[in-house]
């Protein structure tokens, strides 16, 4: 604490979308009390300080640091160690600092094939001198840097300690208050700070638990994709077909995507204890595909399921939509051509690694 | 990929408690061979096998996991060896998304009888993941998280040679 008394509040953003900055705001007129009790020393959405003022702080300054964002390249993995370093406690808040979350579904491929699309073979693009965005660029006035992408994208908890989580993609403001109404608590009358680790803001049950719908037995005969079919009032989403990721999915948010008809995307992540998110939903949605009997032909068995399967488009992005990073795999094997393939590049063409 | 004879593949094995935990106790009294590349866990069903086993074992260095279980129709839990059946060519698809060839997860039925049947699954599994090559999860999973060696000129020459490619 300083001059003033106050805790210091940081809020910074590494690969993200803003939404979470967004989520803060929309705590309403609660962001006037956060303003009455903390000190911002640092939010790059909000207020004009520059990473040297951060640079500038004694270590532990900041009281109180919610980092979104996942870590995508060089500049994000400073900023997370020089964050860890400047505050007493870290939050990563926010799918991507939490899991990976949308950035990290681009394990799936590489940083070369990015760059390739976005840089070149995009439609949209207009580059005919064929530049690629390089680290260090010389100019007449000196040298110019960017930060460097990396090949796989990490969450926060993969580059330093973090002390607590709070998911969501965003996290829901009702939540955030929650949370910060605990923090208050604790640097203003000494209360006790949830133990180390904890993922806070958030349930222990899964978001079926939250959600409206009655839920029966589930036999589903194929899968619809969200514009495939209007769903029925009242219905679990599932039981329509419409994948939704309830089964496997914290709760907190109070279901609010089914009960507008959008299956849950899975932003809260894992339950406790659970190792891989993606692998339990496919489990789940496994275990409900309702065709096949047990006197059925074993080849007859497999195309029966194997039809229904056809109408599931792309498994591993849906299941890892949010935890590619925490994910048992973490990323993709990528051959030359940018796709994750099985099969072994052609020696000779395009297999190359940019970033050894 | 390398055809390496002298690699060794690690296949991690569950089998069902039921049925193919005792073809496989029944080859081993039988004394059929097959090799010792398979560690075998046993489960009380195929049906316990949660996709998470597998994925571990994959991360964990594994270059080839099979599943064994009932008949269908055979299976002391009625069907739960659907459930399998089911999980298992969901997964296939999955991890082909990762990279990783489908055939590194191979679902055998054997019943308590098939000793021998099993010891050939094994062996053909055995040499088909020899063929494919080390997998060597943690390797990719490692991959570039933190180099700080500029892009570069590599990057535009690959990409030269891809529009070749394409044209």
């Amino acid at each position: 604490m300083s001059e003033n008394g106050k805790p210091k509040f940081g809020m910074y953003w590494a690969s993200s979308c803003g939404g979470c900055e967004i989520s803060v705001l929309n705590i309403g007129e609660h962001i006037l009390t956060v303003d009455e009790i903390f000190d911002v020393v640092f939010w790059p959405v909000a207020a004009d300080f520059k990473y040297k003022d951060v640079r500038g702080y004694p270590d532990g300054y900041i009281d109180l640091c919610l980092f979104n964002g996942a870590i995508r390249n060089s500049e994000n993995e400073e900023m997370a160690h020089l964050l860890r370093q400047k505050s007493k406690v870290l939050v990563a808040f926010g799918s991507c600092a939490y899991e990976g979350c949308i950035p990290a579904l681009a394990n799936f491929t590489s940083k070369e094939a990015i760059l390739q699309t976005v840089f070149l073979d995009s439609p949209s693009v207009d580059n005919p001198d064929r530049v690629l965005p390089q680290p260090v660029t010389a100019v007449p006035e000196g040298e110019i840097r960017i930060p460097e992408m990396y090949e796989t994208v990490k969450s926060l908890d993969q580059v330093v300690d973090v002390d607590y989580i709070i998911p969501g993609c965003p996290p829901e403001p009702h939540q955030i208050w929650a949370v910060l109404q605990v923090v208050v608590a604790a640097l203003t009358e000494g209360a006790e700070l949830p133990p180390k680790g904890s993922i806070v803001g958030a349930q222990e049950t899964a978001v079926c638990e939250e959600c409206i719908y009655p839920k029966s037995e589930k036999k589903i005969f194929r899968f619809y994709r969200p514009y495939e079919k209007v769903p029925e009032p009242g219905v679990c989403l599932l039981e329509q077909g419409i994948v939704c990721m309830g089964p496997a999915t914290r709760g907190g948010c109070g279901a609010l995507c089914p009960q507008v008809g959008m299956g849950c995307r899975g932003c809260y992540g894992p339950l406790g204890e659970v190792k891989d998110q993606g692998a339990r939903m496919l489990s789940a949605m496994a275990s409900v595909i309702g065709v096949g009997e047990p006197e059925m032909d074993e080849r007859m068995l497999e195309r029966e399921f194997e039809t229904v399967m056809d109408t599931l488009a792309d498994p591993a992005g849906t299941f890892y939509r949010f935890s590619m990073s925490h994910s048992l795999l973490r990323r993709a094997k990528v051959n030359g051509n940018g796709h994750a393939e099985p099969e072994p590049a052609e020696a000779g063409t395009t297999n190359v690694e940019m970033a050894n | 990929m390398m055809n390496n004879e002298n690699f060794e593949p690690v296949i991690i094995g569950f089998t069902c408690n039921w049925c193919s935990y005792r073809a496989a106790d029944l080859a081993g009294t039988a004394r059929v061979k097959y090799p010792p590349n398979v560690r075998l866990i046993r489960l009380m069903c195929s049906g316990r096998m949660d996709p998470t086993f597998v994925l571990q074992a994959f991360a964990g260095g594994a270059d080839g996991v099979l599943i064994t279980g009932c008949h269908p129709g055979e299976c002391h839990y009625l069907e739960q060896n659907l459930k399998a059946l089911r999980r298992t060519m969901l997964l296939k698809r999955t991890v082909a998304q990762f990279g990783i060839e489908p055939e590194r997860v191979r679902l055998v039925w054997a019943s308590a009888a098939e000793g021998v049947h099993l010891a050939h699954m094994i062996t053909d599994m055995v040499e088909e993941i020899r063929a494919l090559g080390p997998l060597n999860w943690p390797q990719v999973a490692a991959l570039n998280g933190n180099s700080h060696v500029p892009v570069l000129k590599k990057a535009a020459t690959v990409s030269e040679e891809k529009v070749e490619v394409a044209a």
